[in-house]
């Protein structure tokens, strides 16, 4: 069974031209993989559809804006993918 | 339709908030500068506005599931396909169904349907946010009375006749 970053970075290397073995846990989903705003909606929209969650993208990016989170913390992959276990864990409990 | 307004949707018929789903209608005009252009002798429904007009259906949509708290605007076309040539004065009906609530962004499978047949379809998204400026506000309020939508709770549905 893949794991989340497994899966995640599938996601978005089939949508981006950013090969799969670029993808490393350090990577920035936006910085390092080059992926603009519009094609995040997109691996969220997957995101949401594989995992069976949702993804609370408008919360973070408050969060980000005002200060009180930084970029890394939601999109770097390794950080991104632990987000992505709490919600599944939150949604199974 | 007022094509010069770029107001395509002239009616919603429908509306279910529990499946997300609308039903709207949609008259071409007869007459206007566009189909002199498209194209001379064989004038034509640019697919284009097809697709104009269910993202129109579908921002309705949105719209009424948020109270016309929130603006969507369009932000990917998906897959559109356009099957039939539509010609003016034809009447349309035009759908969407949202099937993707996302944070901030939708996703919805919209068609156009004329003459019984499916005309074309699409998978549209949007983002959705807060309206930029309180007159955008206003004039959308504004067109969802001129379209028979009308507030009930946190959310609007197709005024009843009579």
């Amino acid at each position: 069974m893949s794991s989340t970053f497994e899966t995640v970075a599938k996601i978005i290397s089939s949508m981006s031209d950013v090969p799969l073995e670029d993808i490393k846990p350090e990577s920035h989903a936006i910085n390092d993989l080059e992926i603009d705003s519009l094609d995040f909606f997109d691996v969220v929209f997957t995101i949401d559809k594989e995992f069976g969650i949702k993804v609370p993208l408008e919360t973070w990016m408050e969060e980000i804006n005002e200060g009180k989170a930084s970029a890394d913390d939601y999109f770097i992959m390794k950080n991104l993918c632990e987000h992505i276990d709490k919600l599944v864990a939150a949604k199974a409990a | 339709m007022r094509l010069e307004y770029f107001q395509l949707i002239d009616q919603v018929t429908a509306l279910d908030a529990d499946a997300a789903s609308i039903v709207t209608r949609a008259v071409i005009p007869e007459h206007s500068t566009i189909f002199e252009g498209h194209f001379p002798g064989h004038p034509l429904m640019p697919g284009v506005l097809l697709i104009e007009a269910m993202a129109q259906a579908s921002g309705f949509l949105l719209l009424s599931l948020n109270g016309f708290a929130r603006m969507p605007y369009l932000a990917s076309v998906k897959q559109a396909k356009l099957r039939a040539f539509v010609t003016p004065g034809s009447e349309l009906e035009v759908t969407a169904k949202r099937i993707h609530d996302g944070s901030g962004y939708a996703v919805l499978d919209t068609a156009v349907h004329t003459g019984g047949k499916k005309a074309c379809d699409a998978q549209l998204s949007f983002r959705i946010v807060a309206y930029p400026a309180e007159i955008l506000h206003e004039h959308m309020l504004e067109k969802a009375a001129a379209v028979g939508l009308v507030k009930a709770g946190d959310i609007y549905v197709v005024k009843e006749e009579g």
